[in-house]
């Protein structure tokens, strides 16, 4: 049971991973039906650049729950302008064409940012700085451990996503997504920027993939240019899992999936873990393709 | 009808001409080994790309698995040739059957699913054979399998190479192709006139599968060796890039992606640091500038080449309600 228990908790730091990414597919899928597939990639770039401010910063000396948070600001700028950019120039002109072309164009992006990354960076992997002191906690006086890293990590995304909810629920700009995503054209005859909100929608979905990133250089303490293809992928089923275009479905579907995970490696079959992601994929299409949270969509004739 | 025909025979006989005319210039070495096997690189390619367009862009069924039939295909061939010492056709023939079967067995569930969702579902299924694969000693786990014998001829590849698109665009132009082009132009309306739109997503669903297993097998037994790796969804990926760039829905289209992709892909093998960029980049700016394909809708008739299907109408994958 305490083992059961441990795993979990350390299920929880990678399905967080997960479900932050999970958030900008979400979001973005739900704004304009296009799976980001270089998502992935821009928490790649997200997290490279976590890096390279935390070792600036702790270089110069700055305390290291400030290196942390300036961290993180700085790569979810960054990222952010990223997605923005990448909508601009890739998507933006694609908006009114079919979606395949929209998809290739997606990988195409993709492709584009994973090697650009290995020809400036180096195809090998780069050691993330200890941002923190790694501490052990026991829990309840059993063997229950929890790391530093871990509760940052919990505490870093449960700080996200109030930040998130608060935006989409009570800003003028959630409102404008939640009404873009609702119906574009009624939307647009309403007055809203439609093309603003969906580079708002890039920017927010790339500002949480890049916390991902640096989260994940934190946990496991290197990262390189191809880093984001599977995460990219598993938080896509995350967000499939919890019901794409829904943000409280991807969180759960993200932490519901990291979870399995975990579980399914600690009982020694780390080498199924990828396939049991898919098969949970393609158990959920096959039985509520909507998703736990998803609505569903009935088709009109 | 007559006009079909001399079209058809037209096309089979440049096709035959352009097979002696490789022959020659093989045996008589000009052509060299690295041409030779571009040569057969490009007809896989082109097998694949076929099959996967009668799936995505004649009946409109988006699959990102394809890699995962070819997997089975070149799996199961290897396996017959190299422990069973099974000849070559029976074995490849055999391959392109089971990846059929998984095809039925893939297809039954997912293509009740639309759009995205199928795609999503096809890349799971495609994933899950590669981890299978993967996981399995008796195929050699990571490493794969190697010392597979080179059987694959530009003879064989060629005979393989223009059944597949024989088969394929007999397939299109029959009554049952049509049926596959109304479920993609609109699917409730397909049933609505009595097509019974799940069993021709199968079936097309099927015959693209058996191709690209068939297509695995002859890569197979080209490149001597074959990894799991290998056959990952960025394969797949390639091969609906092929179909894309040539243009969704045309058989000519698909064959001139897959030999643009091949080509485009060797020969910035010179840059490896720029490949995949430069790559990426012409993928970006066909699809902003020409997102129809480099043939459009092009059907395959050399007699009139270029002459546009008349109802050119890319409703693909939309399924937007009203």
């Amino acid at each position: 049971m305490e083992y059961f228990i441990q795993q979990l908790i350390n299920g929880i730091s990678v399905g967080s991973i997960y479900a932050l990414i999970a958030l900008g597919y979400t979001m973005v899928y739900g704004i304009i039906k296009l799976i980001n597939f270089a998502h992935g990639d821009v928490f790649m770039v997200g997290s490279f650049i976590g890096l390279y401010s935390a070792r600036y910063l702790a270089n110069a000396g700055f305390p290291p729950v400030v290196v942390l948070i300036l961290s993180l600001v700085i790569s979810m700028t960054i990222s952010a302008l990223l997605g923005i950019t990448v909508e601009r120039l890739a998507y933006k002109p694609l908006r009114k064409s079919t979606r395949i072309a929209a998809l290739i164009t997606a990988i195409g992006v993709s492709f584009l940012l994973e090697y650009t990354g290995v020809l400036i960076l180096g195809p090998q992997a780069q050691g993330f700085p200890d941002i923190m002191d790694k501490k052990q906690y026991t829990l309840f006086g059993s063997s229950i451990q929890v790391e530093s890293n871990q509760v940052m990590i919990l505490l870093t995304t449960i700080i996200l996503m109030i930040i998130l909810q608060y935006i989409v629920r009570y800003t003028k700009t959630g409102k404008a997504m939640r009404a873009v995503s609702f119906d574009v054209e009624a939307a647009r005859l309403m007055g809203i920027n439609v093309d603003r909100t969906i580079s708002a929608t890039f920017a927010i979905g790339s500002a949480l993939a890049a916390a991902a990133g640096v989260i994940f250089g934190m946990t496991y303490n290197s990262v390189d240019p191809l880093m984001g293809v599977m995460p990219g992928l598993k938080a896509f089923v995350a967000a499939v899992l919890g019901g794409i275009g829904s943000i409280p479905g991807a969180l759960v579907g993200g932490l519901l999936l990291g979870t399995v995970e975990t579980e399914i490696s600690s009982l020694g079959f780390s080498s199924w873990r990828d396939g049991v992601a898919f098969a949970v994929l393609i158990l959920i299409l096959i039985f509520k393709p909507s998703g736990l949270f998803g609505k569903n969509v009935r088709e009109k004739v | 009808m007559k006009k079909l025909n001399k079209n058809f025979w037209v096309g089979i006989i440049a096709a035959l001409a352009f097979y002696g005319v490789v022959q020659v210039l093989l045996t008589t070495g000009i052509f060299t080994d690295v041409t030779r096997s571009m040569l057969l690189l490009i007809g896989v390619n082109i097998m694949l790309a076929v099959s996967l367009n009668l799936i995505t862009g004649i009946t409109g069924q988006f699959s990102i698995g394809h890699a995962g039939f070819m997997s089975v295909g070149a799996y199961t061939s290897a396996i017959l040739t190299l422990d069973y010492n099974v000849p070559f056709v029976p074995a490849i023939i055999a391959g392109g059957l089971l990846a059929a079967v998984f095809g039925v067995l893939i297809g039954m569930p997912t293509l009740r699913l639309n759009g995205d969702y199928l795609a999503i579902a096809t890349l799971g299924f495609g994933e899950i054979i590669r981890i299978i694969m993967l996981n399995t000693e008796y195929v050699g786990g990571a490493s794969g399998l190697s010392g597979i014998p080179a059987k694959t001829t530009w003879t064989m590849l060629f005979l393989f190479t223009l059944i597949t698109v024989v088969v394929i665009n007999n397939f299109i132009g029959s009554t049952h192709g049509r049926a596959c082009i109304a479920i993609r132009e609109n699917e409730i309306a397909a049933e609505a006139m009595g097509i019974n739109t799940t069993r021709y997503k199968i079936i097309a669903f099927t015959i693209g599968a058996l191709f690209a297993g068939m297509a695995g097998g002859l890569s197979a037994h080209t490149f001597y060796v074959i990894t799991p790796g290998s056959f990952n969804f960025l394969k797949s990926f390639e091969i609906i890039v092929m179909v894309v760039l040539g243009g969704l829905g045309s058989t000519a289209g698909s064959i001139v992606g897959a030999v643009f992709v091949t080509l485009l892909y060797t020969y910035l093998r010179e840059f490896p640091e720029w490949r995949m960029i430069i790559y990426s980049i012409v993928l970006i700016l066909m699809m902003i500038f020409r997102p129809s394909g480099l043939l459009g809708k092009t059907k395959f008739s050399l007699g009139k080449f270029g002459k546009k299907e008349a109802k050119a109408n890319d409703a693909i994958s939309e399924n937007s309600a009203p």
